[in-house]
């Protein structure tokens, strides 16, 4: 059985829940395996991060380089093709950074590489069996990956529910000398932090989102309306964001902002993966769209088929007569 | 001269019909009145002046031989003639003090010019309007003063009508003394012709010209409504493909005809007063098309000195949103005194950025759609003849899908917005309905039937229009129809005027109406079937039924055959009727405006004291029940097409007509 | 600068309905159309316009069989300068590793400063570029929404979390994966694609790359797709069937009471 490995992504020395979804995952492989958690970066942030890892792994491997400071794909790489084991099993959780590195490490360490993973059913031989979704999340699939010469294996962010009762995390192994010198093509040169806009979509406990089923921009003052009588903000998906029918900081998703509000409408969004990732907390989730088969209807508590164009002035009117507030 | 290196247009063809144009619209000016107190002045004006040309140049030739008199009219024709024509002069001069005094002091709005486009023209218009006041001044001085003077010397004097200028100015200067008179008989004829022969040079450079070029634009004017021209006169479809640039990208790319026009049009602003985009704050208006094409031409094309030119005119005359934001409703056309034509020029413009591959990201997805699918939503197209099968209308009705087991000698063209928008659908159960009970032989022509194409040409994509046409064509030929039904207006229109050999087609309410007057028409009254007897309906134009092609009686027959349907017109009807928004791929732009045209029209609709809107058209059906949303008049208004209303109330053999439950057509429901 | 584009025939999205066949192994082909995968249509366009800034030729590639030549028309019409096909039998049935494989040997084959790809197809995988560059061995960067040129190298910004930009530099040669919304690619009317129609397009076998057949197609895939499913409904939503009026009373009734109205 070959090491499971799985790479934690920290910032500023702050290690999130995906951690322990990693470990929830190795655990599907080998149940018996406490994987060894890895990390990279520089200075005291990466020494914290090393002793927040959470419970369930075995070894911390540390990789430490004034070059790893902030979390260059590219260098974490090669970073990560010295230091493996060959034949090594990596998780990585599949987001922007995700993206950025496992591919092209696949490649390097010589191992096959699975996308996006929802479920992991096991080993048979040498296969490792997965389920992943296509086509925005309208079917999913059953594949095999020929793990004889590794796998490094990117794992939906949510997917695996942490366990608990895991036994503590292991020791610090200092990995840093095996490094070597990093050669840097690709260079970071900073963040630019999106525009705060005038509407804080994070701080809102009830949310009116929309998504493509608004159809057009002149549509959106529906849902600003009821956001008004509701007392909630409106947010999106990021097809309205493409469209320019909103900024950019209004969108829910893996590429926009994450919110935990308590209630979260979603109106005219199909479900796909990549907006949902953005809310977490699981708000009551009501879900409306004209299509009876949207994938929203599975994570939804509350459904309605409907179109959003007919149903929206309709709850704006009932809102209104229930707050009292004259219609316009 | 531009019009030299101008695309080519035939407008030779149809001599005396033409002529006839020219004698409603030119001499008949049979479009002014459409503005009462605009139109009677210049009616008087142009009456003055067409009297008054023989006596312009009879008052020249005099001034060289003096007892010239114009062949035809000595003696009693001519004294006749002085006479009218002094009452002309007279009348002349009043309509341009009228007419200054209404530009400097009432300065009605379709006259103003925003700021982004320079100076206002009012300067410039009350300069012409004095200059002509001051030609009826001078000859009305020469005639008096000449008068006056023959009356001196006790020679025969011309006799000058009483009360006009003429004759008060020969009661002001009767008693001057002879060499006064002779000083301002000259004096007059100077003026006079002066300012004749530089009214005569400077007219070509305003908005003046059309005196001189206005007989050319209504002869060549375009003869039928409701077609487009096609990419390039004389460049048959087969051999599109070797055109190098389609549409008007630079403004060589003109044809004569469209040049003609920049120099014709009067700056009245008619055009834009009536333009559905421009009075919703869109950034087009029609006149201002043409005064920054002239503004353009007299810039590139000076008098003397040398033409530069072939500058693109999309980014530096007009903007992309100016040219993307017309519907086509041809209220513009409708309007225009000098019959310009506007629709033509924005589709070559539009074909124009096509080819440069230029369009807006609201309009790929329906185009790319369309191409694919057949239809701009995208929806599969073995389920375009679904409508027809859901399981309440399948209990008593069948429509047949004429797909070569299945014929019929008529076909029910449903059009896409039809077949798969779940609200439009009623409106195909209701037509099914109708043609059944009137025992029509009909069939459609379901996945074999693509989208009309009727915006996608007007919207400047010929080639996928020309691909829809022809799979279409195809369908209707192999289906062996005799004749065509829609009740979708564009269809009707693209059916009728874009496409070639299809057998004859009508608008559903055409049909309804000829049923009617022959007596196979049978309502129930219209109380019996409404909960609320306060309704009161308002019948909206669409714009390709009416203005296009004219058909405004039938459908008003028959909601009047309806007993007891209590039916109000709007301010705005006919040929006057307000675009609801637009159809076609014009549902899925996003213009920049302040509110939309659909909301204008509802609350004509409410001004005119009606509570329903009836339309024939799907898309103004989509565009009006937005409105009343959007204005929050849910439950004072509702919209209903001719068909559901029909429907609803057509008796049919073995008991009451079976009517669809549709929601959106109860008051209050 | 010469770009090379990696573009893919996918099913369109908006456009097709996604049902399981009746064998139950794969999903229902029959009735598709196919586009341009999205990602790479706006990877396409930015090529166009960094090519008309500074000059060059952008070159559009496909693995596929002859069906592909279709995209390569349709983004020939947009305004890339050449296209090409990359087709053999032996292709057939190959993984992302694959076709990044067969990639890498038509890349070989060229002199490319820029090679571009979408970020993800209809699969979501996300993995060809990535993979791409690795065994080409040039500097990689995904989910790029912003590149402007300089001397010998780009500046590009990758999209992270929160709509945050990541500022980059990076060496060429190198290869960028490309997010949506990264402009707004020009339309291609089908009169474009009519003058484009009889444009010859260069077809690349498995011998003209010198790909070694063990190395792709399907029985050198590691990854292999067993069947498609839908996902048993589980818990799934509680759908509302009232009327409307009756849902959307339901609906403020709900967010009172899970603390949404203040």
């Amino acid at each position: 059985m070959p090491r499971i490995f799985a790479y934690i992504v920290h910032r500023g020395g702050v290690v999130d829940d995906s951690a322990a979804e990693l470990v929830a995952a190795a655990k599907k492989i080998d149940a018996t395996v406490a994987p060894t958690a890895i990390l990279t970066g520089s200075g005291p942030e990466l020494e914290t991060a090393c002793s927040a890892v959470g419970s369930g792994f075995g070894e911390i491997w540390k990789v430490a380089n004034a070059a790893l400071a902030y979390p260059n794909a590219e260098l974490v790489r090669q970073a990560l093709v010295r230091v493996l084991p060959p034949g090594s099993i990596v998780l990585v959780n599949h987001d922007h950074f995700g993206i950025d590195l496992s591919p092209g490490l696949s490649i390097k360490l010589d191992s096959v590489f699975a996308s996006d993973v929802l479920a992991i059913d096991g080993i048979e031989g040498n296969s490792l069996k997965l389920v992943r979704q296509e086509f925005g999340g309208q079917v999913n699939a059953h594949l095999r990956c020929d793990i004889s010469s590794g796998a490094v294996i990117n794992v939906r962010p949510g997917a695996f529910k942490p366990q608990a009762n895991l036994p503590a995390a292991g020791a610090v192994v200092d990995k840093s000398s095996e490094v070597g010198t990093l050669v840097a093509r690709r260079r970071y040169l900073e963040t630019i932090v999106a525009e705060a806009g005038d509407v804080d979509i994070t701080k809102h406990s009830v949310l009116v989102s929309i998504g493509r089923g608004i159809q057009e921009k002149d549509n959106v003052a529906l849902a600003e309306e009821l956001a008004e009588v509701l007392g909630a903000a409106v947010s999106c998906s990021r097809p309205v964001v493409d469209a320019k029918w909103m900024p950019k900081s209004r969108q829910v998703g893996s590429s926009g902002k994450t919110v935990k509000p308590k209630v979260y409408l979603a109106c005219g969004i199909s479900g796909a993966f990549q907006h949902l990732a953005g809310i977490k907390g699981s708000p009551f989730l009501i879900a409306i769209n004209k299509n009876p088969k949207a994938p929203i209807f599975q994570v939804a508590d509350v459904g309605i088929v409907d179109d959003l164009l007919e149903f929206l002035p309709e709850l704006n009117n009932k809102a209104r007569e229930l707050r009292g507030v004259a219609a316009k | 001269m531009p019009l030299l290196r101008a695309q080519r247009d035939p407008r030779f063809d149809q001599p005396f019909v033409r002529l006839g144009g020219v004698f409603k619209f030119w001499l008949g000016q049979w479009k002014h009145p459409r503005y009462k107190f605009a139109g009677t002045l210049h009616i008087l004006i142009f009456a003055g002046f067409i009297l008054l040309a023989l006596r312009a140049f009879t008052v020249l030739i005099v001034g060289v031989s003096q007892n010239f008199v114009m062949p035809g009219l000595s003696g009693r024709t001519g004294e006749i003639y002085d006479l009218v024509t002094d009452y002309a002069a007279t009348v002349v001069f009043l309509c341009m003090v009228v007419a200054a005094g209404r530009r400097l002091i009432f300065k009605p709005a379709r006259y103003a010019l925003p700021a982004k486009y320079g100076k206002g023209h009012t300067a410039d218009a009350v300069f012409l309007l004095g200059l002509i006041a001051l030609l009826m001044v001078a000859d009305s001085l020469f005639a008096a003063s000449r008068s006056a003077g023959h009356l001196q010397q006790g020679q025969p004097a011309e006799a000058l009508a009483a009360l006009s200028l003429p004759w008060m100015l020969q009661i002001a200067i009767g008693s001057m003394p002879l060499a006064t008179l002779r000083e301002l008989n000259v004096g007059a004829y100077l003026v006079h012709e002066i300012a004749f022969y530089f009214l005569l040079c400077y007219r070509p450079f305003g908005i003046q010209f059309h005196v001189e070029t206005s007989l050319f634009s209504i002869y060549f004017s375009k003869l039928e409504r409701g077609t487009l021209k096609p990419v390039r006169w004389g460049v048959s479809d087969e051999h599109l493909d070797q055109v190098k640039s389609f549409g008007v990208k630079t403004f060589e790319d003109f044809t004569w005809k469209h040049m003609l026009d920049f120099y014709s049009c009067a700056d009245c602003g008619r055009c834009a007063d009536n333009c559905p985009a421009n009075t919703v704050g869109r950034p087009l208006a029609p006149r201002f098309l043409t005064t920054k094409a002239r503004d353009y031409v007299f810039q590139h094309y000076p008098v003397s000195g040398k033409a530069n030119n072939g500058k693109p005119l999309i980014g530096n005359v007009y903007s992309e949103d100016e040219i993307w934001s017309c519907t086509t409703c041809g209220a513009c056309e409708e309007e225009c005194p000098l019959l310009v034509e506007y629709i033509d020029k924005i589709v070559d413009l539009r074909r124009g950025m096509i080819d440069d591959g230029n369009v807006p990201q609201s309009l790929q997805k329906p185009l790319k759609a369309l191409e694919s699918r057949g239809n701009p939503y995208g929806k599969i197209e073995k389920k375009r003849g679904d409508w027809a099968k859901t399981p309440e209308f399948l209990q008593d009705n069948k429509v047949k899908v004429l797909d070569g087991k299945n014929g019929a000698d008529t076909l029910y063209f449903v059009d896409s917005i039809t077949s798969y928008d779940d609200r439009m659908q009623s409106i195909g159960r209701a037509t099914a309905r109708i043609l059944t009970r009137l025992g029509k032989n009909f069939g459609i022509l379901g996945a074999a039937e693509r989208d009309s194409g009727h915006e996608v040409r007007r919207f400047g994509e010929e080639m996928l229009f020309t691909a829809l046409r022809d799979h279409n064509t195809e369908a209707i030929k192999a289906s062996g129809v005799q004749r065509i039904v829609t009740a979708d207006p564009h269809a009707f229109n693209a059916l009728k005027h874009d496409y070639k050999d299809v057998p004859p087609v009508e608008h559903i309410s055409q049909v309804l109406a000829r049923e009617a007057r022959a007596g196979n028409l049978r309502f129930n009254a219209a109380d019996n079937w409404l909960e609320n007897r306060d309704r009161v309906y308002a019948y909206h134009d669409p714009c390709y039924l009416g203005r296009h092609n004219q058909v405004y009686d039938d459908p008003r027959d028959v909601l009047d055959a309806i007993p007891g349907l209590h039916r109000v017109e709007m301010k705005r009807s006919r040929d006057r009727s307000f675009c609801c928004g637009g159809g076609g791929l014009m549902l899925f732009y996003e213009p920049k405006e302040e509110q939309r045209m659909g909301v204008v029209r509802v609350r004509m609709a409410a001004e005119a004291g009606a509570n329903v809107i009836v339309t024939a058209c799907p898309f103004c059906m989509v565009n009006v029940e937005d409105a009343i949303k959007v204005a929050g008049m849910e439950g004072k208004m509702s919209v209903i097409d001719l068909a559901e209303v029909v429907d609803q109330h057509m008796v049919c053999e073995g008991g009451p007509a079976q009517t669809e439950k549709l929601e959106a057509a109860t008051v209050g429901g | 600068m010469e770009i090379l584009v990696c573009a893919r025939r996918v099913p369109d999205a908006s456009e097709n309905e996604i049902e399981l066949n009746i064998a139950g192994n794969d999903i229902e082909r029959e009735e598709f159309v196919y586009s341009v995968n999205e990602a790479d249509n706006y990877a396409v366009e930015e090529a166009l316009q960094i090519r008309d800034r500074v000059g060059g030729n952008v070159t559009v590639v496909t693995v596929d069989g002859e069906e592909g030549e279709e995209i390569l028309r349709r983004e020939l019409a947009m305004g890339a300068n050449q296209a090409a096909l990359v087709s053999d039998e032996a292709f057939n049935g190959s993984d992302g590793e694959g076709v990044a494989t067969i990639l890498k040997a038509f890349v070989q084959k060229g002199h490319y400063h820029l090679i571009l790809t979408g970020v993800q197809a209809d699969d979501g995988a996300a993995q060809v570029g990535g993979m791409l560059a690795a065994m080409l061995d040039y500097p990689f960067a995904s989910l790029v929404n912003s590149i402007s040129v300089e001397e010998g190298k780009l500046k590009v910004s990758r999209e992270i979390e929160g709509g945050n930009k990541e500022m980059n530099e990076i060496d060429l040669p190198c290869v960028l994966s490309i997010q949506t919304g990264i402009n707004e690619p020009r339309y291609v009317g089908m009169r474009g694609i009519r003058q484009v129609a009889s444009v010859p397009i260069p077809t690349s076998t498995a011998a003209d790359l010198g790909v070694d057949h063990g190395a792709v197609g399907e029985a050198a895939a590691k990854v292999k797709r067993v069947d498609y499913f839908v996902p048993a409904a589980s818990k799934g939503a509680e759908m509302l069937h009232g009327s409307r009026e009756e849902n959307a009373d339901k609906v403020l009734e709900l967010v009172a009471a899970k603390g949404g109205l203040k």
